[in-house]
């Protein structure tokens, strides 16, 4: 919207200066970033920060040329296990909300369990699937899928249990059926709570796959920081964090585009969560 | 001639033996094609006697007949309409008024070969309710009134035999509500369907009832029912009149009363 006005103003006055036909709000992001990176850097100058403690950004960035190619491999590693782990969880997440939420009495029900096998740290769980899976990339998935199909269960069932009592009266009074009220109300207006979840469940996706990794494979940004750890390349440690932040920034960009796609309406409708 | 609605010394208690006695003792009659309004105090009853008379609730003791028939499961000849429009956000204004007929049986597997013909029945009530041209709008996009314009036109695309109205107009301005008045007025002249209306508003019922119920305090049952004299088609001016003022004034007390019973 900004950059329309600007647009105009600047057509209307052809003769501004070029900083006035910079559209900030856009840059903002980047320039703040490019912000913490001076920073960091500057901190690091001024403290003198051995590289082993805390590296610059520049040094960080070295070692992201010179290890480019294992980088780029636990890269895609790390995002395929996540991947994989998120897709399982958005199926089964979507299953087990639509079903938890098709009645008070399951709702009732499953809740408790739901939020006890919740309140479990997932890390604890990883010994337990490399007893049954052995190390490598199955138990990672299987964590980063543990750990973000819950706020996907949650968010669905919410959907679906908090539909208007009028507007099931109306369509009662019709004749319709559960399974009417489901496909005509319930479903439709559980999709902006299940496209508002999957931001957060890629996030926590990410964070059950590294996790998993970083105890329990051969592969992978996780792996591949834990040994850099081992043999004190504090750099390339770095250089995986930051790896890890441009996949979840990624990630999180494509949940919130998806989201806008596909439930526009919610957010110009009075209808919020 | 038999009651369209007839209702006869019913209670209906909510949650359980122990629970809110709503109404008790309730008997009333709705003749077919005659315009019913309910009063009483607040929390009487009167959301609770729509909901037995659709068969959304199934009363503990007495008898609830709709055309003719025990109701003992929702009863698909009706149209209702909140005060609350409850149109979906994510359906077009015009998809939101089809919704009824992806419902009732009589039309649901009618609806995808006869799209054209029910989409034409639609605009034409868009039109009646002064919505011409705005059924590709979103909801959202409308006003209160006119959501509940839509949602009158929802109430009605199914042809039903009874309209069911609880306190359609309550959160609408005093001029947009004399607009509707007159709206539901019409609607009840052209298509000679029977409406029951709960209202709190003791001038709207007056003016569009043939005949008004007055309800006790909770538990809820009838107090008094009144006929309206006055002659139709009604004008607005007839609520200038002093018979007018007289009745809504009687009304008033009655309901004033039935409060300080409770
Ligand atoms: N679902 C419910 N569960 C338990 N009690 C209820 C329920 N619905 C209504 N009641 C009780 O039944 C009584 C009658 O409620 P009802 O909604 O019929 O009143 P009302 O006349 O429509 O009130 P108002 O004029 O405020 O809309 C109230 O005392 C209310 O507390
Ligand atoms: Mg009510």
């Amino acid at each position: 919207m900004s950059a329309v006005t600007e647009n105009t103003a600047s057509s209307a006055a052809p003769a501004r200066p070029l900083l006035a036909r910079v559209n900030w709000t856009s840059l903002a992001p980047w320039l703040y970033t490019l912000g913490l990176f001076v920073l960091w850097e500057l901190l690091v100058m001024a403290l003198d920060m051995p590289p082993t403690i805390l590296p610059a950004p520049t040094r960080v960035f070295e070692a992201i040329m010179q290890y480019w190619s294992p980088i780029w491999k636990n890269s895609l590693q790390t995002l395929y296990t996540t991947t994989v782990g998120f897709a399982i969880a958005v199926a089964a997440g979507l299953a087990l909300g639509l079903f938890v939420g098709w009645s008070k009495t399951i709702y009732a029900g499953l809740y408790p369990l739901m939020i006890g096998f919740n309140v479990i740290p997932k890390v604890a769980l990883v010994p337990i699937l490399v007893i049954w899976f052995g190390i490598g990339a199955v138990p990672a998935v299987l964590t980063a899928f543990l750990i973000s199909f819950f706020p996907i269960v949650v968010n669905v069932a919410t959907g679906l249990a908090t539909i208007e009592p009028e507007t099931e009266d109306v369509l009662r009074a019709l004749g319709a059926k559960k399974m009417d009220i489901m496909l005509k109300v319930g479903i439709p207006r559980s999709m902006p709570y299940f496209f508002g979840s999957l931001k957060i469940a890629i996030t926590l996706a990410f964070v059950g796959s590294v996790v998993s990794e970083t105890v329990a494979s051969n592969y992978g940004l996780g792996y591949m920081m834990s040994s850099a750890q081992s043999q004190f390349n504090v750099p390339l440690v770095f250089a995986g964090l930051l790896a890890l932040a441009v996949e979840g920034i990624a990630m999180y960009a494509l949940m919130a585009w998806i989201e806008m796609r596909m439930t526009g309406w919610a957010h110009r409708s009075s209808m919020s969560h | 001639m038999p009651h369209l609605v007839s209702i006869d010394n019913v209670d209906m208690r909510y949650g359980g033996v122990n629970g809110t006695l709503a109404v008790s003792g309730l008997t009333m009659k709705v003749d077919k094609g005659e315009f019913a309004a309910v009063v009483g105090p607040s929390g009487c009853g009167k959301s609770t006697l729509m909901k037995l008379v659709t068969g959304l609730h199934i009363p503990q003791s007495g008898v609830v007949i709709v055309a003719g028939s025990q109701v003992t499961e929702p009863v698909s000849i009706v149209g209702m309409a909140f005060q609350n429009p409850t149109m979906l956000p994510w359906r077009t204004t015009l998809d939101n008024i089809l919704l009824p007929l992806e419902i009732v049986e009589k039309h649901r597997h009618r609806l995808r070969a006869h799209k054209k013909e029910y989409v034409e029945k639609a605009e034409h009530l868009l039109e009646t309710v002064g919505l011409k041209g705005f059924g590709s709008k979103f909801p959202w996009q409308l006003s209160g009134g006119m959501q509940q314009r839509a949602n009158l036109c929802r109430a009605l695309i199914h042809e039903p035999e009874l309209l069911m109205l609880d306190e359609p107009f309550g959160a609408l301005d005093a001029f947009t509500r004399e607009e509707l008045w007159c709206v539901i007025r019409d609607l009840h002249a052209a298509q000679g369907v029977t409406i029951i209306l709960v209202t709190h508003d003791l001038r709207e019922a007056t003016f569009l009832a043939d005949r008004i119920f007055v309800m006790s305090a909770r538990p809820g049952r009838v107090l008094k029912e009144h006929v309206v004299p006055f002659a139709r088609p009604r004008d607005l001016d007839v609520m200038y009149e002093k018979g007018f003022n007289d009745m809504v004034h009687e009304l008033h007390g009655e309901i004033a009363s039935a409060r300080v019973v409770a």
